[in-house]
């Protein structure tokens, strides 16, 4: 069959020229459970879903068989870090992105932090092609707040934002903009271009040298502690200054059930807060680093098993409104090293979606069509992704940017050498998790498939 | 076994089996004593009336032995043999062989060993390596005009160019037998056994009696 | 014994015990006029410093020679660890060099952790960062029990006896404090009640969890302490608002002679060194017969002995 990917998770060859010349741009798509909710048949032609319905004709598309399969809007991820410009070594947009379809993104927002920073309207569209070439996704770059993340001056936003890259979202993410008077700018700032800014809530002194949640594990262990009051502190701070200023305010990978908490409080207010959760943070806690293992070591950091109830109560209730990656690659000799010294973060693309089906849906707090919201419709809207055809609904007239998923497909173990990112720090490694991402489309093409399943291609 | 004289715990375990139908006794309460005596009296004839000597038991039963042969001694002589006890572990040549073992107590009389004779106490000889060690481990601890050695039970397989000055009973036996000596001190009866190792292998725990020095077994196991 | 020793946790009363009656025996040898014992002849101990600590290093060092090993000196400095080689790579060039322990002073918490998944040897924690230091806490709980006996069990440092009891107060900078973890879990192991007192900013955030009592007021505490452990106070945490002023501390929190009278008569003095004398210590308590300090470093290297011949000298990869 013309469009088999030639190996697991890949469409065949690289680049969405590939696989638009490969023929057949028309699939009929056999009995996915929209949402996971009632089975019928979707036929994409010109990258655009033409009907959706029972007992559709092929009619010369490709069948794509996908019983017992539930699809959903294409996820978009509001924060990753694909560290090309500088840390190819770590990742590239390439390898960042075709992980992302492997896990069922069509969407990525792609942090500043990048060597250079991305806080140029060069650099965010030279990050935006590379996205664009690789083909797997949309990467949409995110720009630094302030030059070089430096925290002191706001870098040139407006430019950003009428770059080729449409930069919408802003952000220092690594570092906080502590400064209140430089983040009460920047809110303000951005209200020109319709902007916001996506806030890593740290009090810097509070944490200086902090390597894990400040608690019992952090105590015993002899690490400097990392308190919840420094996440809350920024965060109540950044809440009042988007209600002072009325502009928009994301709170990057909340982690503590204060602030939940304190988003739930702005949001009643009916102040414009939104806020992100990671999926690590919704599943793993801080005594996991009882043996200094380093692949452990985030910022924020993994917290108790209270804070972990409380953040997947928020994201159920809607307090959090998304759930984002926060997919942070590095190379083997970053992590294989004294705590202390270890780089922060772990990869998390291909696993998200199984990650939240464990913490999530098979806890009965989200059904699917709840997933779909907080992974893929309210993102798109918070990224301002949905003017390019992200987070909309299965039917008729949307761009055929979805994801094939199996949530029976029986618990496998997580295999970070298996995996497409060039990083290997997953957390999830050796654990098992349910589901299987089958196929992923980024308007009516193949971006992500599975031929070694079931032969479904 | 003796409820004052608390014993490191592989011995504790050891001493709780009970020997089996397997076993048959070698030498009854009477003849320990018997040999006990004997070897008293031929100490006192060796030292010209064990003026100078000193006992020094290696444990953990050539300790109790130690004391008996020296007691013995006063009761002939009006006066006890000053006694002792020298652990050797930390001479051994086997200690890669076997988990590190606990301490046990090395215990000098306060005149010390310099310039006199001192008779080393064991309960079985058998390879020669505990008796080895034991020499080393005086070494370090002065300089003796000489040393000689005393042994319940001496059941030959000699594995060093090492003899008993006084041996109890010598006692034929193969290399796949063991020897287990029970003593009041330590076992709560004096007895002497003699059986068959239950598994064989270099560590088998499975006889009554396995113990870590001589009286088992070859040090370090049938080699 | 376990293969390595990386925190006092490691050890459960049993094995602690061992290791203080195996010191107690091997105090009889470092009396004697041979020092030198064959035990670990041909084995290779490693002393791998990261930090400078003359101090622990010639007590690790001692104890090893005493017992015959062969001993590596690697220090940060005058290394290839000072070119930035990784933990990693200085673990792999160790363990090619056949090393059966690692002695091991880092001042990053947890790097002996690290190191222990990259060596077959058996690794000994010298000190890690703000962790442990559980050598020490053996040592120290070898002089409380030379000392002071163990109440419950009468005759003073008695073979097989814990500290049932024993009435531990840690004074001082726990926070930041590898000798003060280890202590808390060696000495309530071992059946002593652990108090610890210091400023409340000095108190680590999460100590609900330890098996151990908190005071913030020194004076109540001194009359019910058996043995009072001053814990070093460094000069620069004052300036990251830990307490005002030295002299403030000292008054509050330090143990001078008028202090030290609210003690009862038989209590002990510790400090595991180096002293600030004049802030947490006044010369006149350091001094004193009640102080153990001199004892504490003798004993150190006993003590180290034992735990080279427990993890050593038998077969390899016991349990």
């Amino acid at each position: 069959m013309s469009n088999r990917p030639d190996s697991r998770g890949t469409a065949s060859g690289s680049g969405t020229a590939n696989r638009r010349g490969a023929g057949n741009d028309r699939w009929l798509i056999k009995g996915a459970r929209v949402l996971g909710g009632v089975a019928a048949d979707i036929r994409v032609a010109g990258g655009v879903i033409e009907s959706v319905g029972e007992g559709l004709v092929a009619d010369g598309a490709t069948v794509f068989d996908a019983d017992g399969l539930i699809v959903l809007p294409g996820l978009v991820d509001l924060h990753a870090h694909l560290r090309e410009p500088g840390r190819e070594d770590a990742e590239t947009v390439e390898t960042g992105t075709r992980a992302a379809a492997l896990g069922g993104y069509t969407a990525v927002h792609a942090m500043a932090n990048t060597e250079p920073v991305a806080d140029t309207a060069g650099v965010v569209e030279q990050v935006w092609r590379l996205g664009r070439q690789a083909g797997y996704v949309d990467v949409r770059p995110v720009g630094a707040v302030t030059v070089g993340i430096g925290g002191e001056n706001l870098a040139e936003l407006g430019a950003m934002a009428e770059s080729a890259a449409r930069v919408t979202m802003f952000s220092d993410d690594g570092h906080c903009v502590s400064d209140p008077l430089l983040m009460r700018r920047a809110l303000e700032y951005v209200k020109a271009f319709g902007g916001v800014i996506a806030q890593h809530a740290q009090e810097p002194r509070l944490t200086e040298g902090a390597q894990l949640h400040e608690g019992e594990v952090a105590s015993r262990l002899g690490l400097a502690g990392w308190p919840s009051a420094a996440e809350e502190a920024i965060i109540a701070r950044d809440c009042l200054l988007a209600a002072h200023t009325n502009s928009r305010l994301h709170v990057c990978h909340v982690s503590t059930a204060g602030s939940v908490e304190i988003i739930r409080w702005a949001k009643s207010k009916g102040w414009q807060v939104t806020a992100e959760v990671t999926p690590h943070h919704l599943l793993l806690t801080d005594d996991l680093a009882e043996n200094y293992d380093t692949v452990y070591k985030v910022n924020p950091p993994l917290r108790t098993r209270d804070d972990v109830t409380a953040l997947r109560n928020g994201l159920a209730d809607g307090s959090i409104d998304a759930v984002a990656t926060d997919h942070a690659p590095h190379p083997v000799e970053a992590k294989e090293t004294e705590w202390a010294q270890a780089a922060m973060g772990m990869t998390g693309l291909e696993t998200a979606l199984r990650v939240v089906q464990e913490a999530m849906v098979d806890t009965g707090l989200l059904d699917w069509a709840g997933v779909a919201d907080r992974m893929s419709v309210r993102p798109a809207r918070i990224g301002q992704a949905a003017a390019a055809g992200h987070g909309q609904p299965i039917a008729p007239g949307s761009p055929a940017s979805f994801t094939l998923y199996d949530p029976a497909a029986g618990r496998e173990r997580v295999d970070p050498a298996a995996h497409a990112s060039k990083s290997r720090n997953s957390p999830f490694a050796g654990m098992t998790l349910p589901g299987r991402v089958h196929a992923t489309f980024l308007r009516g093409v193949p971006t992500a498939g599975d031929r070694a399943g079931d032969g479904r291609w | 076994m003796c409820a004052t004289k608390p014993e490191p715990r592989h011995e504790q375990r050891g001493d709780q089996e009970v020997p089996g139908p397997g076993w048959k006794a070698v030498l009854a309460p009477e003849e320990i004593r018997r040999a006990l005596s004997r070897i008293a009296h031929e100490i006192l004839e060796r030292t010209h009336g064990g003026e100078g000597t000193v006992l020094l038991g290696i444990p953990t039963r050539g300790v109790p032995l130690a004391q008996r042969l020296a007691a013995r001694i006063g009761e002939f002589e009006g006066t006890p043999a000053p006694h002792g006890s020298l652990d050797v572990t930390m001479h051994r040549d086997d200690l890669r062989l076997r988990p590190a073992r606990a301490l046990q107590r090395t215990e000098i009389p306060p005149d010390g060993i310099d310039g006199k004779t001192v008779v080393l106490v064991d309960d079985v000889l058998y390879s020669g390596r505990t008796i080895r060690a034991a020499l080393e481990a005086l070494g370090d601890l002065g300089r003796p005009r000489g040393v000689q050695l005393a042994v319940l039970v001496d059941r030959g397989h000699r594995e060093l160019p090492i003899r008993a000055d006084y041996v109890g009973k010598n006692l034929p036996t193969a290399q796949r037998e063991v020897v287990r000596v029970l003593l009041e001190e330590t076992d709560g009866t004096d007895r002497v056994l003699l059986g068959e190792r239950v598994r064989p292998g270099p560590d088998s725990p499975g006889s009554p009696g396995s113990r870590l020095g001589d009286g088992a077994r070859p040090d370090g196991g049938d080699r | 014994m376990k293969r390595h020793l990386i925190s006092a946790a490691d050890l459960s009363r049993e094995e602690a015990v061992l290791v203080l009656d195996t010191a107690a025996e091997l105090a009889g040898v470092s009396a004697r006029p041979i020092r030198k014992l064959p035990t670990l002849r041909g084995r290779t101990v490693v002393n791998l410093f990261y930090e400078d600590s003359t101090r622990t290093r010639t007590s690790f060092e001692a104890a090893a020679k005493r017992l015959s090993a062969d001993v590596i000196n690697f220090s940060a400095r005058g290394s290839s660890v000072a070119k930035g080689e990784s933990l990693k790579d200085t673990a792999l060039t160790l363990e090619a060099m056949g090393a059966d322990a690692i002695v091991v002073r880092h001042g990053a918490s947890g790097a002996p952790h690290r190191l222990a998944g990259w060596v077959t040897g058996s690794v000994i924690n010298a000190g890690d960062g703000t962790h442990e230091h559980p050598t020490q806490a053996l040592l120290d709980a070898f002089t409380i029990r030379q000392r002071l006996g163990s109440p419950d069990h009468g005759a003073s440092g008695r073979r097989g006896a814990g500290l049932d009891g024993v009435r531990a107060t840690i004074v001082g900078d726990v926070l930041h404090s590898r000798v003060a973890r280890s202590g808390v879990l060696l000495l309530s192991t071992l059946g002593a009640d652990v108090t610890l007192v210091a400023p409340p900013t000095l108190i680590p955030f999460g100590v609900g969890g330890w098996p151990c009592k908190i005071s913030y007021d020194l004076d109540a505490e001194l009359p019910k302490s058996d043995v009072v452990m001053m814990l070093r106070v460094q000069q620069e945490r004052m300036t990251a608002a830990y307490f005002p002023t030295v002299r403030e501390y000292r008054r509050r929190y330090g143990l001078d002679a008028g202090r030290m009278s609210l003690l009862p008569d038989h209590a002990i003095v510790m400090h595991p060194g180096p002293m600030n004398r004049g802030v947490e210590i006044a010369a006149e308590v350091a001094d004193s017969p009640r102080s153990t300090i001199v004892e504490q470093v003798s004993n150190g290297v006993i003590v180290r002995m034992a735990v080279l011949y427990l993890m050593l000298g038998g077969v390899e990869g016991n349990s």
